[in-house]
């Protein structure tokens, strides 16, 4: 509606600008409308905008380019406009608008800075699309396309069309074209020309074409009775269905003046509470009046004195709104341009569900993946050696923390991160296996106590990390080259960051497999794990070889924690937060064999997603529901998705 | 009584517990020499409720060997079950005192609106929700207090034991169960206000009048009774065959099972049993700490419980209630900011920053050096000490006798 | 005549020895501050406990209150809902505290509410708040959700021209309930209950793919989208970060936060979120010479220069003054007496003007609205006048009839319909 009115006003400016003198300077029109400028509020600010806009005058486009980067001051002791440079110190270079040039420094202190908010900002870009369409800079003619989509309007078709002509360069061409087919759709009066433009939509992802086509098929309900023979009726509906409960069916009757309400409880308490008289309520004792039956009894006595309008128990809003037709009518007039859009949006929306649907499973496969970085490490100590590591997340948070200290000695980022990835691993490995020779070698026939004395690590190392780091979370900041997402189109797209953790877990898996199918120590680690007095009879250490597998799968989770905490966030609880889950995880996929325990994260990722996808407004309620359900599957599957066989199951 | 014959230990804690009991009350604020504050009768009768709920771990952990980690979540259940009486009552008598003033006296079902919106209104709700049916009745509450988490318990048991999940994986399901339940609550649909959980607790309904420094004590007093019982019940289960039988459960699960006892229905039987004990602990706690939530409930809590059984020694019921007193004694001393820094010169360590890095540090080295935790330093004085477990195990299961031990 | 003034100087000077006794009597001053400093609230609430401690510290430079040293007794109550209510118990009853400034999470407030009213103590809670509540025994000094929430949503309404909105929120009672009013305003402004999309999270959430996809799948219809976050703590670090992978740009969908401020922001990278809106009292980036003395003040006593201030911490400052004011002018530490000073007491806010202690015992402050910069400070783009903070919000219908004024009506939960205190002491 604003736009409108705006786009109504410039019209008129237009118009009458011309008549006003020529000598004027863009200062005068700011000092003219200086009263909103400074007030800077979206709901005021629309004719100093076209004041400058349309004023004809060279410099309109500087300013408003100036006032929309923030660099528009206002010098306190005159009140006049300048463009404001930093200069050194607290000094300011002015510019002087009209003429483009210094006009001395000024302090800080003596200056106000316009702060135009971003709803103004973009109400600025709208007004100078018409000067940057043509731009020589093509940056320029993308941020006015985009100002279009933004913003677009009725004002805007006419210079976008004449535009296309002219351009040279054939991809902002074809954004334009595209721009100006959407601004068709919206806004041409000429229905022929709107339908064509609709079909040219179909099966389109982008959300600019469904931002504009859902606006044309809005609807309204009525009540049939009152709509006129020229509505564009989408469909008749009956009261107490799905998109038209009960109550609402009766509230536009009510509106139509079809029913008269009954008194609601709330009313009929109000008139009891009215007539009050000695103690009673048309005869019956106040006391009385404590039960629902009571109170309609008594009024029902009121109203057949005629004191309160009647009330029928029976007349309920079900019965009202029996055999009422009412109606769901489209906002637009036009019947072919709705239709157009229903055949249009029926195509897209079907794209669009498929592609939600890989979306979906993108994010399925992301959160399987980051699963499955925690996860690696405690399937080579818990999963093969059998170790309860409760200090495992410690691990992973100790692999973060490495990543943070090296980002503050290393500034560059993809430095930093090629350093921490390899230092996290040194670090965890060694405290890996520090822990192995301390702690974990005298209870390796103990292992719930494995399990204790490790939480006892887990506390303390927790309480450590707040210590040296604090408490606020730490900035872990990926380089560049891993920000933003890789898009398949509008709907479709997966961040950097999470296809670096992606391909991260994928070579982990290959590492792993390498090193337990292909080395020295892998055989030997299978070795000890399936019978260590054996094993240490055909002259391998297992003392040693326990020491090292430890260290390595400690040493895993570090580098995880580099991913994890370049992906969420710092503290000293982030490995409490992957613990259980890391755990369910591997023992969801079955103990002692990796394939399980990527299935086990590809199908707690898979079902999280999925069962947020049902309830999308409550995140908890997914977390809940999957963590029942590993409860249950393990009931069903006790040794996991893959269960060892034979000997090597141990027991 | 066969049962004093066999427990030595039995007499002292009963005297130990009543000297205590008598020695809190009257150097309370309330019946005597005000040398206690009330704030410190509510942490004794609080630890007191741990401890009760200590001896139910030592004996579904050291007695059965099942690591439960999900008794504080039948621990919380029952705070939750007892809350909800508290809150309704409390907040119908406000209700039906300030709608005495209207016009009309109110209905049942305005009555009862308005206290859904008094106790909702903070979440942002006002309709009863279905798991309230019962909180108008105190004695209903107070059989949910042992029913649900009963059933619950009976429930997760028997499907875990039924499918023969055992040793760690137990304690990593039973970890996971704790965990969804906190989950659910902590969801403000799970209609027991979310993550503000039921507050204000330790105002009785009907008692305004009547000072904190006198309930505190009696709910001492009740958490002390409770302790006595079931201490009593605990001896008298591990005295008798039944004990031994779980004894043996723990050494070799296989074993008894051939010598034809349903190892099942006796793991089944003890981790119920000790499910209800802990609902009964913790419906006694909460009333003593004002407020319950979904954070009570989180695994670490449970994990905490282990460690306190732990640390006081497993396998001897009054080691569980050392262990409890100790522990949480010990690191409320630590978290009230009045143990004194210690200033190295270089550094000065606040034991606020570094009470967890030393109960972790001390928990690995109860583990490692003392198993039998403090109960153990009772076995240096009356001289029973375990063989030097070194040789070859006996045995092909882990934990079994060695060469040296079955020789003595 | 005579008689009259004789009773009069008679009466002034009984009660100025009263005084005087009084106050020599509770020497030193004790304060007490309750604030997590281990746990999960300790990464905000640490620095609220030294915000105090520099507080008194200035304050004793300045020769304490009523001739009184002024000794801070510091509990931790290590973020542990239930151990806030033994911990207020142990300082009003053990420590004998004159005041408590303590608290940051609603549930806490909850947990410390009745043991505060049981013994008659005086709790400064200093977080914004969803509101709905008024203790005798509490002055709150955070916004209320009428001088935070609504503003906010105001301003995405009027300069940002939102027209359908996203509630996103960490799972408990702060958002869910600044979310009803919201909703519920919303709706009286016109919005369609279809147009507010409504999500919850669990504390510390980190992945945030879904959410943020959905988020920017609303703006399919059409109509701007914006979003409101009641998000809490850590989360907002994935939060953001995700944002800024899905390359989601303040100007096509305005993102306006009550929780977080510089203390989060510093956790994480902000040259991708330039634009996007924190609503709050305080900024630390207000040029104001009160500001700048109060960061120099922060920085020499915390010995780092790159801490940042927030608002929580102003409202630690605003409220220790007036309480040394509202003490200094009862001529006493007594609960009581202090209260009935502190209505009316106004003290300069660190962001200009003059804050003001109402009746329902919540404080008139302006609202800021500050765009996020690439330094992780923000800049100050929208001022109000001062707002007088709402105990019970206008725009739920249960609560539109309450008022509180404990000066006159001395009760905070009154029905102005049926012209009755609903009850004296408060919900919890």
């Amino acid at each position: 509606m604003i736009r409108r009115i705006i786009a109504a006003c410039l019209l008129l400016l237009t118009c009458a600008l011309p008549v006003q003198g020529q000598d004027r300077t863009i200062q005068d029109v700011l000092q003219e409308h200086a009263d909103v400028i400074v007030k800077s509020s979206r709901k005021t600010i629309a004719p100093a905008i076209e004041a400058v806009a349309n004023s004809g005058l060279p410099a309109a486009q500087d300013v408003l380019e100036a006032w929309q980067a923030k660099d528009m001051w206002q010098r306190d002791s005159d009140g006049v406009f300048f463009k404001a440079v930093k200069a050194e110190g607290s000094a300011y270079d002015l510019l002087d608008f009209d003429t483009g040039g210094p006009v001395g420094q000024a302090d800080k202190s003596e200056l106000t800075q316009m702060k135009p908010n971003s709803g103004i900002r973009a109400m600025i870009a709208a007004a100078l699309v018409q000067f940057q369409l043509n731009d020589p800079d093509p940056e320029r003619r993308r941020e006015a396309l985009l100002a279009i989509q933004r913003d677009g309007e009725a004002s805007h078709l006419a210079p976008l069309r004449a535009s296309i002509k002219s351009e040279s360069d054939p991809e902002i061409r074809a954004l334009k074209e595209v721009t100006e087919r959407l601004l068709t759709i919206s806004f041409d009066p000429d229905e022929a020309a709107r339908v064509t433009a609709i079909e040219g939509f179909k099966g389109s992802l982008s959300l600019d074409t469904r931002a504009a086509l859902n606006p044309i098929v809005t609807t309204h309900i009525a009540y049939a009775d009152g709509v006129g023979e020229t509505a564009n009726v989408k469909r008749e509906l009956r009261a107490g269905s799905r998109d038209l409960p009960v109550a609402e069916a009766y509230a536009l009757m009510v509106a139509a003046g079809a029913v008269t309400p009954q008194p609601s409880l709330a009313e009929r308490k109000a008139a009891l509470e009215a007539n009050i008289s000695d103690g009673s309520v048309a005869g019956i004792p106040l006391a009385e009046l404590n039960t629902q039956e009571a109170r309609d009894r008594a009024y029902a006595a009121l109203a057949d004195q005629g004191l309160v309008p009647d009330f029928d128990p029976a007349a309920t809003e079900e019965t009202a709104v029996q055999g009422v037709r009412f109606a769901e009518i489209y906002d637009e007039p036009s019947r072919a341009v709705t239709g157009a859009a229903e055949a249009t949006l029926a195509s897209i929306n079907r794209a669009v569900g498929l592609n939600q649907f890989f979306d979906l499973s993108l994010d399925g496969l992301s959160l399987a993946s980051i699963y499955f970085l925690a996860a690696i490490g405690l399937a080579i100590t818990f999963g093969v050696m059998g170790v309860i590591n409760m200090a495992h997340g410690e691990f992973i948070m100790m692999g973060a923390y490495t990543g943070y200290v090296v980002q503050q000695v290393i500034p560059d980022y993809t430095v930093s991160i090629i350093v921490a990835i390899p230092l996290a691993f040194a670090v965890t490995f060694a405290a890996g296996v520090a822990m192995e020779r301390l702690i974990i070698r005298w209870l390796y026939n103990r292992p719930l106590e494995t399990l204790l004395a490790t939480f006892g690590v887990s506390i303390a190392l927790q309480q450590l990390a707040k210590n040296i780091f604090g408490t606020q979370a730490r900035p872990l900041t990926s380089p560049g080259w891993l920000d933003g997402a890789l898009s398949f189109n509008d709907v479709v797209s997966i961040s950097y960051i999470r296809i670096a953790i992606f391909v991260l877990a994928l070579i982990f898996l290959g590492v792993f497999l390498f090193i337990m199918k292909k080395t020295r120590l892998g055989l030997e680690t299978r070795a000890v794990t399936q019978n260590p007095s054996m094993a240490a009879s055909m002259g391998i250490n297992p003392d040693k070889v326990n020491m090292m597998t430890f260290g390595l799968g400690s040493g895993i989770a570090g580098i995880a924690g580099v991913a994890i905490g370049l992906y969420a966030k710092v503290t000293s609880e982030l490995g409490a937060d992957y613990i259980v889950q890391s755990f369910m995880t591997v023992v969801v996929g079955g103990v002692g064999n990796i394939w399980g325990t990527l299935l086990g994260a590809t199908m707690i990722g898979f079902l999280q997603k999925g069962i947020e996808w049902f309830n999308p407004s409550n995140t908890l309620a997914a977390q809940t529901y999957m963590i029942v359900f590993i409860i249950i599957f393990i009931q069903f599957r006790p040794k996991g998705i893959i269960a060892l066989k034979g000997r090597a199951a141990g027991d | 009584m066969d049962m004093f014959k066999k427990t030595p230990s039995l007499p002292i804690f009963i005297a130990v517990l009543v000297i205590f009991t008598l020695a809190v009350t009257f150097l309370s604020e309330a019946y005597g020499a005000g040398a206690i504050s009330t704030s410190f009768v509510k942490t004794l009768g609080k630890t007191l409720c741990l401890a009760l709920v200590a001896i139910a771990m030592d004996l579904v952990w050291g007695y059965t060997g099942i690591l439960s980690l999900g008794h504080f979540a039948f621990f919380g259940l029952g705070g939750y079950m007892i809350g909800m009486w508290l809150m309704y009552a409390r907040t119908k008598l406000i209700v039906v005192e300030s709608m005495a003033s209207a016009a009309l006296p109110p209905t049942p079902s305005e009555i009862s609106d308005a206290i859904g919106t008094q106790i909702f209104g903070v979440v942002g709700s006002s309709d009863f929700p279905l798991i309230w049916t019962f909180a108008h009745s105190f004695w209903a509450q107070i059989a949910l207090v042992v029913l649900v988490p009963g059933i619950l318990a009976l429930i997760f048991g028997w499907l875990a034991f039924r499918s023969r999940v055992t040793g760690v994986y137990l304690s990593i399901l039973t970890q996971a169960m704790t965990l969804a339940l906190s989950l659910y609550l902590f969801q403000n649909d799970s209609g027991l206000r979310g993550n503000n959980g039921l507050s204000g607790l330790q105002n009785l309904p009907g008692a305004d009048a009547i000072s904190q420094d006198y309930i505190s004590v009696w709910f001492f007093w009740a958490s002390s009774l409770a302790l006595l019982l079931t201490y009593l019940l605990a001896t008298f289960l591990v005295s008798g065959k039944f004990g031994s039988v779980i004894r043996g459960i723990r050494d070799d699960e296989a074993r008894v099972r051939f010598l034809g006892y349903s190892v099942e229905g006796f793991k089944l039987f003890v981790f119920t049993l000790t499910g209800v004990i802990a609902a009964i602990g913790g419906a006694l706690y909460y009333p003593q700490a004002g407020i319950i939530n979904p954070a009570e409930i989180a695994p670490i809590a449970s994990i905490y419980l282990a460690v306190w059984v732990a640390i006081g020694g497993r396998g001897r019921i009054y080691g569980a209630v050392i262990g409890a007193a100790f522990v949480s004694l010990v690191s409320t001393y630590f978290t009230g900011g009045q143990a004194p820094d210690i200033n190295l010169g270089f550094y000065t360590i606040k034991w606020v920053d570094w009470w967890l890095v030393l109960l972790g540090l001390s928990f690995v080295l109860v583990t490692l050096f003392a198993p039998k935790g403090i109960g153990g330093l009772f076995d240096l004085i009356s001289h029973r000490m375990s063989p030097d477990r070194h040789g070859l195990p006996l045995g092909p299961d882990k934990g079994s006798l060695r060469e040296e031990e079955a020789e003595k | 005549m005579k008689i009259q003034l004789k009773t009069t100087l008679a009466a002034a000077l009984f009660a100025s020895t009263a005084i005087a006794s009084s106050a020599v009597a509770e020497c030193p001053v004790k304060v007490g501050v309750l604030h997590s400093l281990s746990g999960t609230m300790a990464i905000s609430e640490t620095t609220l406990k030294d915000t105090m401690l520099m507080l008194i510290e200035e304050q004793n430079a300045k020769g304490g209150v009523l001739g009184c040293e002024i000794e801070a007794v510091v509990v931790d109550p290590a973020s542990d809902w239930p151990l806030f209510a033994e911990k207020a118990r142990e300082l009003l009853t053990v420590h004998d505290v004159d005041v408590i400034f303590g608290n940051w999470t609603s549930v806490s407030r909850k947990s410390v509410l009745p043991v505060i009213e049981e013994l008659n103590g005086l709790l400064f809670y200093p977080v914004q708040y969803e509101g709905e509540e008024s203790s005798k025994n509490v002055f709150y000094t955070g916004a209320a959700p009428n001088q935070q929430a609504i503003p906010a949503t105001d301003y995405f309404l009027d300069e940002l021209g939102v027209e359908k909105f996203a509630l996103l929120g960490t799972d408990y009672v702060y958002p869910r309930t600044t979310n009803n009013i919201l909703e519920s305003y919303l709706k009286s402004k016109g919005i369609a209950e279809e147009d507010i999309f409504v999500n919850y999270t669990p504390f510390g959430h980190s992945d945030w793919s879904k959410i943020v996809a959905d988020v920017v799948a609303l703006g399919a219809d059409g109509k701007k989208v914006g979003v409101i976050s009641t998000i809490n703590g850590d989360a907002n670090i994935g939060f953001y970060k995700e944002l800024a992978a899905a390359g989601v740009s303040a100007d096509d969908i305005p993102v306006v936060a009550f929780s977080v401020g510089e203390e989060e922001l510093s956790g994480l990278d902000t040259s991708n979120l330039v634009g996007h809106l924190a609503a709050w009292n305080y900024f630390m980036s207000a040029d104001t010479p009160e500001n700048a003395a109060f960061i120099d003040a922060w920085h020499a006593f915390i010995g780092d220069d790159a801490r940042v201030t927030n608002d929580p911490m102003e409202a630690h400052y605003i409220g220790f003054n007036m309480w040394v004011n509202a003490a200094t002018a009862a001529g006493s530490t007594d609960v009581d007496a202090v209260r009935a000073e502190m209505y009316g007491q106004e003290f300069p806010n660190l962001t200009g003007g003059t804050a003001v202690m109402g009746v329902n015992h919540h404080l008139a402050k302006p609202v800021l609205i500050g765009e996020i910069l690439a330094d992780g400070q923000f800049d100050i783009i929208s001022e109000t006048d001062p707002v007088p903070g709402d105990a019970w919000t206008d725009y739920l219908p249960e609560s539109a009839v309450l008022k509180s004024d404990w000066k006159d009506l001395g009760c905070g939960m009154y029905n102005t319909e049926t012209e009755t205190c609903v009850q004296l002491k408060s919900n919890y």
